[in-house]
């Protein structure tokens, strides 16, 4: 079997890579795409949990479940704020989107 | 352990493909791949449900969602990270510098967290088959996980009301 | 295999703002006068709030994973009377800002069964779904100012930095699951007490706490979570900037308490973070609530600064502290939606925002309203007898009690500081000379005046007469058990 570190280490790296994504990106779109690699990294590491820590229990596949429910109405809110936002400025782009300072 | 390493480096790749491509649908093909063989990697650990349920919810339902929307807002070109007629260093703006630290920084918090526990616990197999078939979850989810269950209902009300309010466009005076 | 008994009276106030979320959606469609709607919501308020305080189920309920304890009970109290005066407040105009007044009702009552979910949960699952419940009817709500263009960009912003920050908020839970081997807060809490050092993944357990901080200070706007504060709360329509100012943060703080109970080890360095965080957030969001022209900008500095304030309780890290943190928010919520409400009251019916041009010399004009406002500032201020005063009075002794002095200093220059800027609101409203012409602050209507009236009165009284409910609230510390 393959060790469960080597599960972790693969979610923290598809996780970072979420990050980096989310904040380097500057279209909606795309820094949308980094946070569903957030949070899907965060399920690979929910189901390795779940079959190291107590197979018997089925809370981390369970939780899991519970993410990607959740990933999935948010994605539907977050497009749609997009093209809402797109309708009215004819950008989505996150530095142009940008009139309140102070 | 073969299959294993073939699919995080397809992962990984798919993952690093997602935020440089400078096409948004090339970025929402690489999700889908990377999805998919997270899909692999949850049958690896016999969870066969949620294997299935990535694959539905991700690829039938949330890809075909980004691609409607890039393809509604024209498609375009995303800004281009991987930049190839520019120097590393230019591109390499506050927020980036930002998110390279961050990144690395929970990268390595991570990794020292694993490898000063126990480096190498296998996977405890015994016992496990059958713990991710629908019957074993369906045993779980709507008894001790009934409220959660309700809850995720009501999210998807959420939703739902959400999507048809901000979608629509507003009726003119 | 049996089905367990599922006590459905344990979420009864839940079930009833989501049968009037329904209700409101079908009503929608056939009534004409749309008042009616928020009539709907808030009677439906009301019986849930008559639901939280008559239904007292035994805890802890649906297996573990909400607990039905004093605090639960307090934070839906104050949550339940925020979304109430919410609506109270946009009863009159939310046609001002929204053609749809039935979705706008519907997902205020949803936003407000998430924070219930949030405030009473006790396993991660639930504290989840019901951040996200809440989290994500308001992305929607805040986007709801049709007439203002940066109520859209404030929608968008609250949604990418929101979800951002769930992400964290999700690592860090699955890092305490891994390390403790459950997401049950009551379980968590034993795992670490009795074998500590002999769980596998232990060293994941800090980071876990880490990160699950980050996500909180996401959603508290805590310094350097803050960014998107400001503009979410100057771009939202008014009424809902009132709404979430302070129900989120009842929920969120109520649920962050939740979980430094379970995972608490009193150790000095966690305290010391937290008070490091007390006080950035309090400064920098005091300092930069100075130089603000816009009512609304000002407002969610200060409410930065707030967060400051209440967090100065948990950083104490004794009971005195969390007392007064719930006091805090207690008096938080009727201080800062009475000025919310003054400003909606200020506020023409095209505009979405009040400048501080717009108010000198409100006093000659509406000499009621500027009467109000100076009021709420004073209780902003932490002006004695008023609430504010008291919140602070017990945050800060906490701090002292906890061998903190140095943070109470810090927190009472800090209060000096924001005397500054809501003194500056008030002097304009009697000093300066009328500016703007009389006709453009619109006839203020009864719900309005119902609003202002109860949460200027709740101001002073809570103040004055605090004896039983500081005792629900030490009952409600007690019980959490701190180690």
């Amino acid at each position: 079997m393959v060790p469960l570190s080597w599960y972790l280490i693969l979610a923290a790296a598809l996780f970072c890579i979420g990050v980096f994504g989310a904040l380097a990106r500057r279209n909606a779109v795309g820094i949308l795409m980094g946070i569903e690699l957030m949070l899907n990294a965060v399920n690979i590491n929910l189901v390795a949990f779940w079959r190291h820590i107590g197979p018997d229990q089925m809370t981390g596949q369970l939780f899991a479940i519970f993410v990607i429910t959740v990933a999935a109405a948010e994605a539907a809110v977050g497009l749609a704020l997009i093209i809402a936002i797109y309708r009215q400025r004819n950008t989505v782009n996150v530095e142009e989107i940008d009139m309140m300072k102070g | 352990m073969f299959l294993f390493v073939v699919f995080a480096l397809i992962a990984l790749a798919a993952a690093v493909g997602v935020i440089t491509s400078r096409k948004p649908v090339y970025s929402a093909l690489f999700l889908l791949l990377n999805f998919a063989t997270l899909a692999a990697l949850y049958i690896m650990v016999e969870a066969q449900f949620l294997a299935a349920v990535q694959i539905i919810v991700y690829a039938g339902a949330v890809i075909v969602l980004f691609l409607f929307v890039v393809m509604l807002i024209g498609g375009g070109e995303l800004d281009d990270i991987g930049g190839r007629n520019k120097k590393f260093l230019a591109r390499l703006t506050w927020p980036r510098g930002i998110a390279l630290v961050l990144g690395l920084g929970l990268l390595v918090a991570v990794g020292y967290g694993l490898l000063s526990g126990q480096l190498m616990t296998a996977t405890n197999d015994a016992a496990a088959f059958g713990q991710g078939s629908v019957q074993a979850i369906a045993a779980v989810l709507y008894t001790d996980y009934a409220l959660p269950f309700e809850l995720a209902s009501i999210l998807l009300l959420v939703g739902m009301i959400g999507a048809v309010a901000l979608a629509q466009p507003p009726k003119k005076d | 295999m049996t089905l367990p008994t599922l006590n459905f009276l344990a979420i009864l106030p839940l079930l009833i703002l989501v049968a009037a979320t329904l209700l409101v959606l079908l009503a929608d469609l056939v009534v004409r006068n749309k008042r009616v709607l928020t009539f709907l919501g808030l009677l439906a308020v009301a019986a849930s709030l008559a639901a939280v305080l008559l239904v007292r189920p035994a805890a802890p309920t649906f297996q573990g994973m909400t607990l039905a304890d004093e605090l639960g009970l307090f934070a839906s109290v104050a949550i339940l009377v925020a979304t109430g005066l919410a609506l109270l407040l946009a009863l009159e105009r939310t046609s001002d800002f929204t053609r749809r007044p039935g979705a706008y009702v519907a997902l205020l009552l949803l936003a407000t069964a998430g924070m219930i979910v949030m405030a009473k949960a006790s396993d991660f699952i639930t504290i989840f779904l019901g951040l996200e419940i809440l989290s994500l009817s308001l992305y929607i709500l805040v986007g709801f100012a049709q007439r203002d263009a940066r109520s859209n960009e404030a929608a968008l912003k609250y949604f990418l930095l929101g979800a951002f920050a769930s992400g964290f908020f999700l690592y860090g839970m699955a890092l305490i699951y891994a390390a403790t081997g459950s997401t049950n807060l009551a379980e968590i809490s034993k795992g670490i007490a009795s074998h500590s050092a002999s769980l596998p993944f232990a060293p994941l357990l800090p980071i876990g706490v880490g990160l699950l901080l980050v996500g909180y200070g996401f959603k508290l706007a805590l310094v350097p979570f803050h960014m998107w504060t400001p503009d979410v709360y100057q771009g939202a329509p008014t009424s809902v900037t009132a709404f979430m100012s302070v129900a989120t943060k009842t929920a969120a703080f109520a649920s962050l308490i939740r979980v430094l109970a379970a995972v608490w080890s009193g150790d000095r360095p966690w305290l010391l973070a937290l008070a490091g965080l007390a006080v950035v957030t309090m400064t920098l969001g005091n300092l930069a609530a100075l130089r603000q022209t816009s009512l609304k900008r000002m407002l969610a500095y200060s409410s930065i600064a707030h967060a400051g304030y209440v967090l100065t309780g948990l950083a104490a890290g004794n009971d005195r502290g969390f007392e007064g943190a719930l006091y805090y928010l207690i008096a938080y919520t009727f201080m800062n939606l009475g000025a919310f409400a003054t400003i909606q009251a200020v506020q023409r019916r095209d505009q979405n925002d009040v400048t501080t041009e717009q108010i000198t010399g409100l006093s000659t004009q509406r000499p009621g309203l500027a009467l109000l406002m100076t009021v709420f500032m004073f209780a902003l201020t932490g002006m004695p007898p008023l609430v504010g005063f008291f919140g602070k009075l017990y945050v800060f002794s906490g701090a002292v009690q906890g061998g903190m002095t140095w943070l109470a200093i810090v927190g009472v220059i800090n209060s000096a500081i924001a005397a500054y800027y809501y003194l500056r609101v008030t002097v304009l409203m009697y000093m300066g000379g009328a500016t703007a012409a009389a006709g453009d602050i619109p006839r203020t209507g009864w719900a309005v005046w119902t609003t202002l009236v109860i949460t200027a009165v709740a101001t002073l009284a809570l103040g004055l007469w605090q004896q039983p409910w500081m005792e629900s609230i030490r009952e409600a510390v007690t019980l959490l058990a701190l180690r």
